[in-house]
């Protein structure tokens, strides 16, 4: 079973953007985790998930039609 | 002086004028609040703040006005603002607090302008190369209003002198560029009661929050400071661009601006978050 995601990737981590981010397929039920290790994204690279909006970790378990918004730590000023 | 007679001096140097929408109103213009503030004896901000107890409105502030009431306008130059990092996010601040008439300033940055500073740090020129950026930020703040109360500190903070310098104020506003530093600040302010604006950006995107005491604040942005310190931002690779950097410090603004006259739209377990390449804006739930 596969859903697809809207897949947001900023700043340093725009590198691993897939040629098509949004439908973005992923096996059903697959971690944020999971979503980096398919995008060949060190999960270590992530500091901020955001699912449909609202702060997730690497366990979170997406559903299809979700909007991921992965982004780095950031810190300039 | 007493209080009756300084109302009397105020009143008679206002002057009438009408505002662009045909309003009339009771003016005070820079030279009168200079002058008045020379001939009662007190602060140039308490001429103005009587002033406007007395529906005057000093012309410096007439275009905050019906965006911030007259009441709004007296808090501010009331209030006692503690920046932190007076670089590219801090020097905005630093500036628009000024005009906007914050009463009272706490400017802290133990650094110095370099080259790489001149892209986007406000207060940086090519004169004030090696200088400190401290005195910089005072000597701006006061060519711009003068009835700003500051101290300057030109020093780095750690956890002893962040709680020294930011007792006593309303609010700190972490213009910082590293994410350890925001850290001890953060605790600071906890230590201290006080509100604290943060904002941060790499490239072509910033985040701004704001953080109460009791709120979980930073660790929802960087996880444990262990680890986010072990962590490099993105804008070791990024930079940071003028415009990018302007604009987080202009959202500071409006965050210290909130807080302090207690409005709505605080970013408590939020993040505003903007991207200038996708042009942007998503308030993202820390919580």
């Amino acid at each position: 079973m596969q859903a697809h995601i809207k897949l947001n990737l900023f700043a340093t981590l725009l590198k691993y953007n897939p040629d098509i981010s949004d439908p973005y397929p992923i096996p059903s039920g697959a971690t944020v985790g999971e979503l980096a290790d398919q995008l060949k994204m060190p999960r270590d690279k992530v500091k901020l998930i955001f699912i449909n909006g609202v702060r997730g970790s690497l366990s979170t378990a997406l559903q299809d039609g979700d909007r991921v918004g992965l982004f780095p730590p950031v810190g300039g000023g | 002086m007493p209080d009756k007679k300084i109302i009397q001096a105020v009143k008679q140097k206002a002057t009438g004028k009408t505002s662009p929408d045909g309003t009339r109103y009771d003016s005070l213009s820079v030279t009168s609040v200079a002058f008045l503030a020379k001939f009662t004896g007190i602060a140039s901000r308490f001429v103005e703040i009587v002033a406007l107890e007395n529906n005057i409105i000093p012309e410096r502030y007439i275009r905050n006005m019906q965006t911030l009431s007259i009441t709004d306008q007296i808090s501010l130059l009331k209030a006692t603002v503690c920046i932190v990092g007076l670089g590219g996010l801090g020097g905005t601040v630093t500036e628009l607090l000024a005009r906007l008439g914050i009463g009272t300033l706490t400017l802290v940055d133990g650094d110095t302008f370099d080259d790489s500073n001149l892209n986007r740090q406000i207060l940086s020129t090519q004169q004030l190369l090696a200088t400190s950026k401290a005195t910089a930020a005072a000597t701006r703040v006061k060519a711009i209003n003068a009835s700003v109360e500051i101290t300057a500190c030109a020093e780095f903070i750690d956890t002893d002198s962040a709680r020294q310098l930011i007792n006593d104020t309303d609010v700190v506003v972490d213009c910082l560029d590293d994410i350890k530093t925001r850290f001890i600040l953060e605790d600071a302010a906890r230590d201290a009661v006080i509100p604290m604006v943060s904002a941060a950006v790499a490239g072509h995107i910033g985040q701004i929050t704001t953080i109460f005491p009791e709120d979980t604040g930073l660790r929802l942005i960087y996880g444990e400071p262990g680890s986010a310190i072990a962590a490099k931002g993105a804008e070791t690779l990024l930079g940071t661009p003028p415009y990018t950097v302007t604009m987080a410090a202009s959202l500071e603004v409006s965050q210290i601006t909130k807080v302090l006259l207690k409005q709505k739209g605080i970013l408590r377990n939020q993040l505003l978050f903007f991207d200038l390449d996708q042009n942007t804006f998503e308030i993202l739930q820390l919580k």
